[in-house]
């Protein structure tokens, strides 16, 4: 329980998330009405894609420092959380646009940026199953999961803002935070990122859980 | 673990508090009927599924960890 606390946390925000998110006040914009409750779903994706994509690229920083079969595997797991989060975002992103701008899909550079980005690391996934050696798959795939999130993070957040682009955030769009983004959807919205964030690590911490108990029984088979 | 369970109420509160006048204010002039779930388009009827939902895949995710937690100790200990 003492370790734990986090996760009651993750449950309590988000069962906050939903029904918070749903019911209380927001400001009424035409096209948005409704959807702009999205922000709570669509947007901590993102966010919480970004900060396990983060920690991902650390332990795989780590692993180059100091090799270890338990970084590696922390650096996949988050890996795939992150990347999970990335499909779901550009999934209901879609559906978003589908219903605002009237297309599932257009040539945005917001849009095709994070397109490319996940592509990226749908790579690295490709990568790291095309070695049979572990140690050398470890440590090619630590070096590519640097080089993706150099690449990817620009695609996401820099590049974007340099064009004109129909997301918010984006072309100099300055986004929900400027004025959109009122004081009672940040009452939701900082919640959500947190609790969508905290259920992603959790999420990770038991696939990176089952893959080194795995990993322990079979190197007690062998001993 | 008193301590805990203290802080979970209170955060609870916290997150809750905010939001009640929302709810508190649906209350009408009329004689005092059920009719919370039945207001705005029947939305709070969605949102009681959106939790239902939620609470299931977090039962589900909670009880997977817990099995993971045992599996732990019964492998190493061994």
């Amino acid at each position: 329980m003492k370790n734990n606390w986090w996760k009651v946390l993750t449950v309590v925000l988000l069962l906050y998330t939903a029904v918070a998110g749903l019911l209380l006040p927001v400001p009424r914009l035409a096209i948005l009405n409704e959807t702009i409750r999205n922000l709570y779903f669509h947007v901590p994706m993102w966010f919480g894609m970004t900060i396990i994509l983060t920690a991902s690229v650390v332990y795989s920083i780590r692993y180059l420092r100091n090799p270890s079969e338990r970084l590696d595997t922390l650096s996949h797991g988050f890996a795939q959380t992150g990347i999970l989060m990335g499909i779901v975002g550009l999934a209901t992103g879609s559906l978003w646009a589908r219903y605002t701008w009237g297309t599932w899909w257009t040539n945005d550079p917001k849009l095709n940026g994070a397109a490319i980005a996940m592509l990226i690391y749908g790579a690295y996934l490709v990568l790291r199953s095309s070695f049979a050696d572990e140690q050398q798959r470890a440590r090619v795939s630590a070096i590519y999961n640097i080089f993706a999130f150099a690449a990817a993070m620009p695609l996401f957040f820099i590049l974007p803002r340099l064009t004109d682009s129909l997301h918010p955030g984006a072309g100099g769009n300055p986004a929900f935070a400027k004025y959109d983004l009122d004081s009672n959807m940040r009452l939701v919205f900082y919640p959500a990122v947190l609790g969508w964030t905290l259920l992603g690590v959790w999420i990770t911490q038991l696939s990176v859980r089952l893959t080194l108990l795995k990993q322990y029984i079979h190197e007690k088979q062998l001993a | 673990m008193k301590n805990s369970l203290r802080s979970f109420i209170l955060l609870v509160l916290g997150l809750l508090l905010p939001v009640w006048h929302a709810v508190a204010q649906s209350a009408a002039n009329a004689p005092e009927m059920a009719d919370t779930l039945r207001q705005d388009g029947k939305i709070y009827v969605v949102v009681a599924v959106i939790a239902v939902v939620l609470a299931g895949l977090l039962v589900y995710l909670i009880s997977l960890d817990r099995k993971l937690t045992r599996l732990e100790k019964e492998v190493h200990n061994r």
